[in-house]
Formats: C-alpha cells, sequence, structure tokens
C-alpha cells in the first residue's frame, strides 16, 4: 500500500474546498492517522478477490422512456442562491 | 409511571394506531399531546430541528377523516419523527449542516411517503450529525441533543434525534438512517430498538446519500412489534431506486416469536475484546445466557475479517460521500458564499457550509479516489468488503443469528472523544453488517453504569440475519424483548426538568 | 530542408439521443423551450435523488453500435466521472470508463471522387448531457472577459452517445466525410436528429502531424469549439498548418486543448493554469451493471436498415451512378426512397436517376413540393421510363409529359394513348414532313449541300415541329441527310 503522507492541499483543490492553513495541519495528521489504521488492510491476502460491486446483486434496471412530472420553475429558483430571470446565476467562469 | 408525561405518549405506536382505528382516541388528540409534551421538553432535550406544528395537525385531521370513512390505516395518528436528512415536501430539510440550514425539500423521500399513506403523522425533522456522519450528535451544526437517560450525555449518531424523541416520548415511531452503525447506536444508547434492514430493502429515494452502498433507512421505535410494523409499511421495491430490490416483502409483524427454541444462534469470537469498553463484557454473558433460556442453541462463529471493518468502512463510505456531497456548490440551493469567480465561490461556500468531520472525509474520500490511489485504497477496500461478507455467509452456514454487542460502550459524555479515529471506533460492532449488506438491529438488553458515572444507562445487543432474514431477525427480538423487559425504565426527562 | 508531414486525426462526436424523456429521470427530451422548465429533482441534482436508466437510449446505443459493426460487451456498467462545472448539476457526470456498451467497430464513409475509405471506432459510450451556460458581460458571449454566466438546467440529463475514433483520418476531407457518414448513419437509424446548430451532434478534433511515412505518433492536440462542418474542415486545415510551421521551424508541438477562432481563422491554446482533470472515476453505486441479452443484440440487429454507404456502394457499383449522384439521393431521404422505388418498378436505375434528379429535382425547387408530394407516383415515373425506353415516346414528349404528370395528370401510357403522343418511327409518315419542310427552305438545304452541317439542327427542328414533336429525331435525321446527299 502507498505510504500514509496525503497532499492535502491538492485534495482540497480537487474537492473545492478551502482550507486555512491551520486546517491543512490539523487534517493532515488526522488523515495520515487515519491512513496508518487503514495500512492493516494491506495484510489482507486479496490477490484473487473480486471487488464487491454490490452487496445485493442485481442487474438491468432501468426505466421506460415515459413522461413523469417534474418541479414547477418557481419554486425551484425560488431556492436558488442567486437568480436572474429565469436562469441560475453565478460569478464567471474561468475559461478551461 | 410519571403523573408528568401524558399516558397516552408511553404507547407503542401499535397501541396508538389500534386506539386511533377504533376511535377510542383521535390523531389530532394524540398529536396535540405529541406537540406539547415537544414544548415541554424539546427546549432541553433539542432532537428537533423544525417542529411541524401545522402540518401535523393537518396531517392529523386528515387521518381522522380517513379513519371516519372507514380506512384501515395500520399507522394511524402515530407521531412521526424524521430524521433531517430525509426530504419531506415543504419542510426545512438540513442534514443537519450549514449548508441546507435553509433549504425547503420540494418533494418526499418514498420511505416517508409511504408512512405517511400509511396514516403516520410527521411531527417535526430531527437533529443528526452533519450529513449523517457520526456517532453521537457533535458533529451536527445546527444544534446540541442530549441523551434522555443523563442530559450530560450523548443520545449517540447519527440518527441522533429520532433516537432522543422516541426515547422521550417525543414521538412514538423514529425514522433513521444506517450507513454504518446510525440506527443501531443510537438506540443502543438510548434503550430502544433500532433496525437496519437488508441494503435495497426501503427505497433510498429521497434520503440525502451519504454512502450510496451502505446507507439504508430504518425505524427507532420503543418495541419491536412497531419496528416491524414500520420497516413492514415501508419496505419493497420503488422504482425511483435503481437500487432497491425487486422481491416480495415477507411480512413481519405477524410473525414475532415468542421463544427461540429450533434457533441456532452465532457468538463470534474473533472481536477484539479490547475494543469492548466499560464492564459490559458481563451484561452480554448474561444476554446471550438469556437466549439460551428462551431455547436457542449457541454456536460459536468466526468473523476472522471483523477487524478490518473499520478501515474498510473508512475507505468506501468517504470515498463514495466524496462524490455525493460534490453537488452542494451554491450553484442551484443551499448556502452560497461568493468569489471572485465559480471556483472561488465553490471553495468558499464548502469551506463554510461542510463541518470539520464532513470535510475530513470528503478529503480523505477524495484521496482514496484519485489516480495513483484508486486501486492501492478504494479497490483494496471493496475486496475486503467481499471476504467480510464472504465471512458472514460462512457463518450463516452453522447458524441463524449472529448476537454481539451494539456498541462498544454507553453513551459517552459530550467532548470525550476528541480523537476522530476512537469516534470511528464506536462503530466497530455495527459496520460488518453494514458492509455485507445484511439486516441488523439492537435491542434493550440491560443498564451499565459508566466508569465515573452515577447513572445506569442503556446497553443494546445486536441481533443480525443473513440477506433478507428480516422475518427471523425480528420475529427473534420479539421473544427476546418479551423476556427480559428491559425497556421499563422511563425517561428521566420530564416537562422540561431533569430528574 | 523542410520535412515532408502527414496529418494523423481523431474525431469524437457526442450525440444527444432521440428519446422522449432524459437519460436518468422522466422529464422531457426536446431541443428549446423555456429555460428551466424541464427539471426535477433528478436531473437538478437535488439532495436525495437518484438516477434510474432509460431503456430505449440503451436500446439505441446498441443499435448504433450493431450499424458500425461494433461488438457488444455481455457486460456494461455506470461509472462517474467527477469534476465541478456550473452546468453539472451533481458535479459528477454519470458517463462510462472501462466497460462501454460497445467496442470496436468502423464507420465506412466515401469521398467526394467515390472513393470508398474506413475509418475504426474506439467504442461508443452512453452518458448525460449537462446544463446549458451562457456568459454575459463580455459582448460576445464567450466565457473569456465574462463577468457572470447564466444556467439553464433543460438539457441537463439529456441521454448522450460518445463515438471515438481511432486517429486513422489523414486530411481534413477525409475528417469531413467521415463525419457526413456518421452523421447520414445516425439519421437513417432515427437515433438521432445529428443538427450541429441545434447541439445534438458536437465535435472534437484530435490533431498531430508527423513525417511522411513514419509509424510513430507526433504530438497530439485537441481542436474544441467547432460548431459546422465547414469549421471543423478549416480548423483541421489551420491546425495542421500550425503544427507544420511550428516543427519546421524548430519548435514542439505542446499536448494541449486548442479552441477554435470561427472569426479570426485559428486555433488559439486553452491551456489552464491546473493540472489535467483527475476525474477519479468509480463505478456509480446507485446504478446496477446491465447484460444486454443476445435475443436482444439478435433482434436489434435484424431491425437495422441499409445504411447510407451500402446504398452508396450499391449506387455507384450496381447501377453505375457518379459519387455526386448517389449522395444526392442518399442525403435527401424522401427523394432516394422515390428513387429506390422507381428502380425496383422500372429495373433502369441510369433513367431512373436522370429523371430524379434532373426533371423532378427541379420541379420539386420550382413549386416547393416534395417530389413524393407530388402527383408523379413511383408507378408512373416507371411507366414513363418503360415508354422512353422501348421508343414509344421520345424525350421531348417523355418531358413535357413528366410537367403535366407532377400537376397530376396521371397514368403516361394513358396520357399517349388519349392524345396520340406516340412517337412516330414510320419513314413513310415522316417522309412528306421532310419533304415539305426543304421545300419551304430551300436557301437552308442548299447551305447544308455547300458545308454548312450546322444547319441541320434548323431542319431537324422544323420537321420535328410539323410532326407536333412526336417524330423520331433519330428517323428525321437520319431521313433529312439522305435527301440531303
Amino acid at each position: 500500500m502507498p505510504t500514509d503522507k496525503i497532499d492535502i492541499r491538492y485534495v482540497a483543490k480537487l474537492a473545492r474546498i478551502a482550507l486555512t492553513d491551520d486546517e491543512v495541519e490539523v487534517f493532515g495528521r488526522q488523515l495520515e492517522d487515519l491512513l496508518g489504521h487503514v495500512n492493516a488492510l494491506s495484510e489482507l491476502d486479496i490477490e484473487s478477490v473480486a471487488a464487491t460491486a454490490q452487496v445485493v446483486e442485481s442487474r438491468n434496471v432501468t426505466r421506460a422512456d415515459a413522461i413523469a412530472p417534474g418541479l414547477d420553475r418557481e419554486r425551484v429558483l425560488a431556492e436558488a442562491p442567486q437568480r436572474q430571470g429565469n436562469f441560475f446565476r453565478v460569478p464567471r467562469i474561468i475559461a478551461e | 409511571m410519571s403523573a408528568q408525561i401524558d399516558a397516552r405518549l408511553e404507547k407503542s405506536a401499535v397501541e396508538i394506531a389500534g386506539d386511533v382505528c377504533a376511535r377510542r382516541v383521535s390523531a389530532v388528540e394524540v398529536v396535540e399531546s405529541t406537540l406539547a409534551r415537544i414544548a415541554a421538553a424539546d427546549g432541553l432535550l433539542g432532537s428537533y430541528l423544525t417542529v411541524l406544528s401545522d402540518s401535523a395537525r393537518a396531517g392529523a385531521a386528515a387521518v381522522d377523516q380517513r379513519i371516519s370513512r372507514g380506512e384501515q390505516l395500520p399507522l394511524a395518528g402515530v407521531p412521526l419523527a424524521v430524521k433531517d436528512n430525509m426530504c419531506l415536501d415543504g419542510t426545512r430539510t438540513t442534514c443537519g449542516s450549514k449548508i441546507l440550514e435553509h433549504w425547503i425539500a420540494p418533494y418526499t423521500a418514498t420511505a416517508v411517503a409511504r408512512l405517511i399513506e400509511a396514516g403516520a403523522v410527521p411531527v417535526g425533522k430531527t437533529n443528526c450529525d452533519e450529513f449523517a456522519m457520526g456517532s453521537s450528535c457533535e458533529n451536527s451544526a445546527l444544534g446540541v441533543t442530549r441523551n434522555p437517560y443523563d442530559t450530560a450525555r450523548v443520545p449517540g449518531g447519527s440518527s441522533v434525534g429520532s433516537a432522543s424523541a422516541v426515547a422521550a416520548y417525543e414521538a412514538a415511531l423514529g425514522l433513521g438512517s444506517d450507513t454504518g452503525g446510525s440506527i443501531r447506536e443510537p438506540a443502543a444508547f438510548c434503550n430502544l430498538v433500532g433496525f437496519k434492514p437488508t441494503y435495497g430493502r426501503v427505497s433510498r429515494y429521497g434520503l440525502v446519500a451519504f454512502a450510496s452502498s451502505l446507507d439504508q433507512i430504518g425505524p427507532l421505535t420503543r418495541t419491536v412489534r412497531d419496528a416491524a410494523l414500520a420497516y413492514d409499511v415501508m419496505a419493497g421495491y420503488d422504482p425511483m431506486d435503481a437500487t432497491s430490490i425487486n422481491r416480495p416483502v415477507e411480512p413481519t409483524a405477524g410473525s414475532l416469536l415468542d421463544d427461540l427454541r429450533g434457533l441456532r444462534i452465532g457468538i463470534v469470537r474473533d472481536f477484539d475484546t479490547k475494543v469492548l469498553g466499560d464492564d459490559l463484557d458481563g451484561l452480554y454473558r448474561k444476554a446471550y445466557h438469556d437466549l439460551e433460556r428462551l431455547g436457542a442453541q449457541l454456536v460459536e462463529v468466526a468473523l476472522p475479517t471483523a477487524d478490518y471493518g473499520v478501515p474498510t468502512y473508512y475507505l468506501i463510505a468517504p470515498a463514495e460521500c466524496s462524490s455525493n456531497l460534490a453537488r452542494f456548490d451554491g450553484v442551484r440551493y443551499g448556502l452560497r458564499v461568493d468569489g471572485e469567480d465559480v471556483r472561488a465561490m465553490y471553495d468558499n461556500t464548502r469551506a463554510a457550509g461542510f463541518g470539520p468531520e464532513v470535510k475530513r472525509r470528503i478529503l480523505i474520500g477524495t484521496h482514496a479516489l484519485s489516480s495513483g490511489y484508486y486501486d492501492a485504497y478504494y479497490v483494496r477496500a471493496q475486496k475486503a468488503r467481499t471476504l467480510i461478507a464472504r465471512d458472514f455467509e460462512r457463518a450463516f452456514a452453522r447458524c441463524d443469528l449472529i448476537a454481539c454487542p451494539a456498541a462498544s460502550c454507553t453513551a459517552f459524555e459530550f467532548a470525550a472523544k476528541s480523537d476522530p479515529y476512537s469516534m470511528y471506533l464506536m462503530d466497530y460492532y455495527t459496520i460488518p453488517m453494514s458492509l455485507a449488506g445484511l439486516p441488523a438491529l439492537s435491542v434493550p438488553c440491560g443498564w451499565s453504569r459508566p466508569p465515573g458515572g452515577s447513572v445506569p444507562m442503556p446497553v443494546g445487543l445486536q441481533l443480525c440475519a443473513p440477506l433478507f432474514g428480516e422475518r427471523s431477525l425480528l420475529g427473534a427480538a420479539h421473544a427476546y424483548e418479551q423476556a427480559t423487559r428491559h425497556a421499563l425504565a422511563r425517561s428521566p426527562v420530564a416537562d422540561g426538568a431533569p430528574a | 530542408m523542410t520535412v515532408a508531414y502527414e496529418a494523423v486525426i481523431g474525431i469524437e462526436c457526442h450525440v444527444e439521443l432521440r428519446t422522449a424523456t432524459k437519460m436518468f429521470c422522466g422529464c422531457p427530451n426536446a431541443f428549446g423551450g423555456e429555460p428551466n422548465t424541464k427539471i426535477c429533482p433528478v436531473c437538478l441534482g437535488m439532495p436525495g435523488a437518484l438516477p434510474v436508466p432509460n431503456a430505449r437510449a440503451i436500446e439505441l446505443i446498441v443499435t448504433t453500435g450493431l450499424a458500425f459493426g461494433a461488438s457488444i460487451p455481455a457486460f456494461s456498467k455506470f461509472d462517474r466521472k467527477n469534476y465541478f462545472y456550473p452546468d453539472m448539476p451533481k458535479d459528477y457526470q454519470i458517463s462510462q470508463y472501462d466497460m462501454p456498451l460497445t467496442a470496436g467497430g468502423s464507420v465506412k464513409y466515401w469521398l467526394d471522387d467515390g472513393a470508398m475509405k474506413e475509418c475504426r471506432l474506439t467504442r461508443i459510450h452512453l452518458e448525460e448531457d449537462t446544463g446549458k451556460s451562457t456568459h454575459a458581460g463580455s459582448g460576445d458571449g464567450r466565457i473569456a472577459g465574462s463577468s457572470y454566466s447564466l444556467v439553464d438546467f433543460n438539457r441537463a440529463g439529456v441521454p448522450l452517445m460518445e463515438c471515438v475514433s481511432e486517429p486513422e483520418l489523414t486530411s481534413p476531407q477525409e475528417a469531413i466525410a467521415y463525419l457526413e457518414s456518421l452523421r447520414r448513419t445516425l439519421l437513417a437509424l432515427d437515433v438521432s436528429d445529428v443538427k450541429m446548430e441545434e447541439g445534438s451532434l458536437r465535435c472534437d478534433a484530435n490533431v498531430s502531424v508527423r513525417p511522411a511515412g513514419s509509424a510513430q505518433l507526433g504530438t497530439k492536440t485537441e481542436i474544441k469549439n467547432m460548431n459546422s462542418f465547414r469549421s471543423v474542415e478549416r480548423a483541421i486545415a489551420s491546425e495542421i498548418e500550425r503544427q507544420i510551421e511550428l516543427l519546421n521551424s524548430g519548435g514542439r508541438i505542446v499536448q494541449e486543448t486548442r479552441g477554435w477562432d470561427e472569426v479570426n481563422g485559428v486555433t488559439h491554446s486553452m491551456r489552464s493554469k491546473e493540472e489535467a482533470h483527475d476525474y477519479r472515476y468509480f463505478p456509480d453505486p446507485d446504478l446496477v451493471p446491465l447484460e444486454i441479452q443476445p435475443s436482444d443484440v439478435t433482434r436489434l440487429q435484424a431491425s437495422l436498415p441499409t445504411l447510407p454507404w451500402q446504398r452508396f456502394e450499391r449506387y455507384t457499383t450496381e447501377y453505375g451512378l457518379a459519387a455526386k449522384q448517389a449522395t444526392q439521393l442518399i442525403d435527401n431521404r424522401s427523394l432516394g426512397a422515390y428513387f429506390d422505388s422507381v428502380v425496383e418498378r422500372s429495373g433502369n436505375p441510369q433513367q431512373s436517376s436522370n429523371f430524379v434528379l434532373g426533371d423532378l429535382a427541379r420541379l420539386a425547387n420550382e413549386t416547393g413540393v416534395a417530389v413524393g408530394d407530388s402527383g408523379i407516383t413511383a408507378e408512373h415515373l416507371a411507366e414513363l421510363i418503360a415508354l422512353v425506353q422501348s421508343k414509344r415516346v421520345n424525350s421531348k414528349i417523355a418531358k413535357a409529359l413528366v410537367e403535366r404528370m407532377w400537376n397530376g395528370a396521371g397514368s403516361p401510357a394513358a396520357i399517349v394513348e388519349r392524345e396520340g403522343l406516340a412517337q412516330t418511327s414510320d419513314r413513310e409518315t415522316i417522309e412528306p414532313l421532310v419533304d415539305q419542310v426543304l421545300a419551304a427552305h430551300p436557301d437552308v438545304a442548299a447551305n447544308y449541300r455547300a458545308g454548312k452541317q450546322n444547319v441541320m439542327g434548323f431542319l431537324v427542328g422544323q420537321v420535328m415541329k410539323a410532326s407536333g414533336g412526336k417524330a423520331d429525331p433519330a428517323v428525321v435525321n437520319q431521313l433529312v441527310r439522305d435527301k440531303l446527299s
């Protein structure tokens, strides 16, 4: 298994959570501690074991291509953090 | 019985429904006395984040109307406490988080809808650890809930408020959700029956997802019969949930047992004895002995990978939650904290909206899924999960049910567990069943005075069955409950004043 | 000394499927409409909502895969692709990673000169579309320079097929021809509207160059933001040129995403300051795996219509039509169906195409009425062709008949019979008319004898006129020549 180091700043960027320097330090320690415990899994012989995909086996659950009632726009936009007319408004998106 | 608590409130859900259907009492009366109890006691207890006085009164009136038209409603007038991570149309659904503190759900969870259809009346939305992550209530960002048996102690988590509400007669039926033990552990801490069905038996549609492959909705009640009835009403295929099982539900409420003759009950030998705290060992031995006296044959079974449950769970659950909680981004609903651009808005919103435990789990979960770590962490954990499930299969070849502790200790004091991993160990006994998707419950089995404490606190016995074994599980739990009647003690909290 | 380079191109298409509802919920799947009116808890990514896959979308992608000769694995699943963007309701997209619904296959396409080519597919997989953002404050609607964005979730959750080709295309022309064939096939299968202008077909191109004849691949760039086939062609050509110039001047190609700037005719780097996305794919625990049944594969395979490339082969090799004609018939579905019907009845593909692509296409253009909706049925046209073939009517009469039949005159054989329009090839009938004309124009006759051959047309025309157009022009021609020699 990998080492117990975790690049908290990189992971926080992926997860889009702004962390204070304090949090980076504290979370870093706590999660490395957790990873230390998690390392116990390396004791298991899992070479020939299949990963659990589902606890109860099931296949082909689908639905028919039929229209179902949706939500009222006004009700939804009333809960929007910021709306403009009939749209959700967000701050500028930096070009990809 | 204290004169201070309305005797009607002490009735079980089954009894209340029976009374309302027979029109010995109206649903409106039942709900009014519940609301009065909440007003008196909840200032101290803090079970409810939102009390639904108006809609509860209207709901009760509607039930009375249906009864007068001759309808038979299995849960007529039963006051229902709904954990705040379940959507109820038109109500605030916060998940115990600042990020949803003011969000009004526009639809109702299927399980809740089925209970309402059967006559139950939601009286409020209950406190929970934020996004169901926690074992004490200390991770709720919106309130503190106290254990009705000792208000200096936690009620357990994450189905915090549903447990304390039912234990303190602020509801007759509570709905919780269980991912790694969040129904069973608070049930054990609050002297209740807490039942987690087989994964997929109860629809997850409308349950705010924490870990999709583990989450299940289940009842918290004062009797096994109540839990069985609630399960019978809620369970079954839902086309809105692709993981819900499309198999007929075997009703359980009519098959409760009087004894355990013919049943083999497995006692696990591999559980780490250091995990079980206080001096609960003797208490559990007595409980197992009681099972024998009821006619069960005790069999020693092995779960060699039991110890790997916690590390396995704390990779899988955070991984799934890191993805499930990405949607809380300030765009469509919930909290928004602005930023100079949308990325800054995401970062600021999620920093302000999530508490530390949620952040920890998102971070570790993101790490476990990230490039270079996915195979070593996430995939490996899913393989360990297969081993754990196989262990149970092998064990169930030799027994019909497994008995073990529900929690590793009794309800602890607030701020007693400061280190995250020690809190994770609270789920030591409940996690393996969750990972295997098995039906499991906690039923009261006695009292124990915690170290340094003066008030005896409840202890829960966990029973677990093979997949789809709800009927024998509830049947056996009923037999044990009837024979031992540990649920006699009443909450010391009455009318808001501690005993 | 500059090296000769060759281009290596791969195309990635996103195709919106024509289902009644979205991929994972029952909201309507239709272009246009008032913003944020086709929404529900699922496609808005609300707390507690869960996806359930659309069975019809799965059928459509399997059908598509079979049409392209792809294999349909017995087992398939959905995975989550995790990244944050305002038009992503869940901030992850349900897609397919390592077990797509189809694998392999190829697109057969043809160039303008009729040459048939084939480009293999890597895979076609199923996923959900995002919402749409419009960017405000920059004056030109682009992201760069905008101050805020508005999001509409009507499109979020629409079923999307992603078709990825192998990098086997070698020129912008091939890329367009590939896209045209892909588009035609999807239309013939009725699985999508494939309109770039409506966003039901979107393309990105991967472009690299390498020394001609080299087996190694050069560094590739991904080109985005091409809104029409013309843009695709121009963009790829421009990028090839840019890469060659860069390499020839000693530079290196950077692997990056570049956006096509339609106005200035160049690609711009869209390199972000962040590292490449780590999508953290994992199997979606809210969905269960799909096992496509062999019986369904058999049924869908049997339901495949004749595909455009099969049509093209038949038209060009069997019928001997020119590439351009064949393409025309394939692109106009009703015209093509009409044509096939006429060929079936007349057994004469050449004449059929002459009429259909000639007079009938012209009339359709002039009147605004589709050929299939006009008064001239396939039976009638086939009848007319038989009349011409047997020389019962000449081409001039035939042309006049077409006009009248277009307006509903009915069976040509009946008209000819009724009005006596049958062509006369009888020398005895024609000869007096020839004598008549030659007598009326002695000076023209003299000119011909004097060597002016081109007056033949005038004389023949006069005889035709005298015959009311019914004389067989070949016989007239022969008779006039005989008499003047």
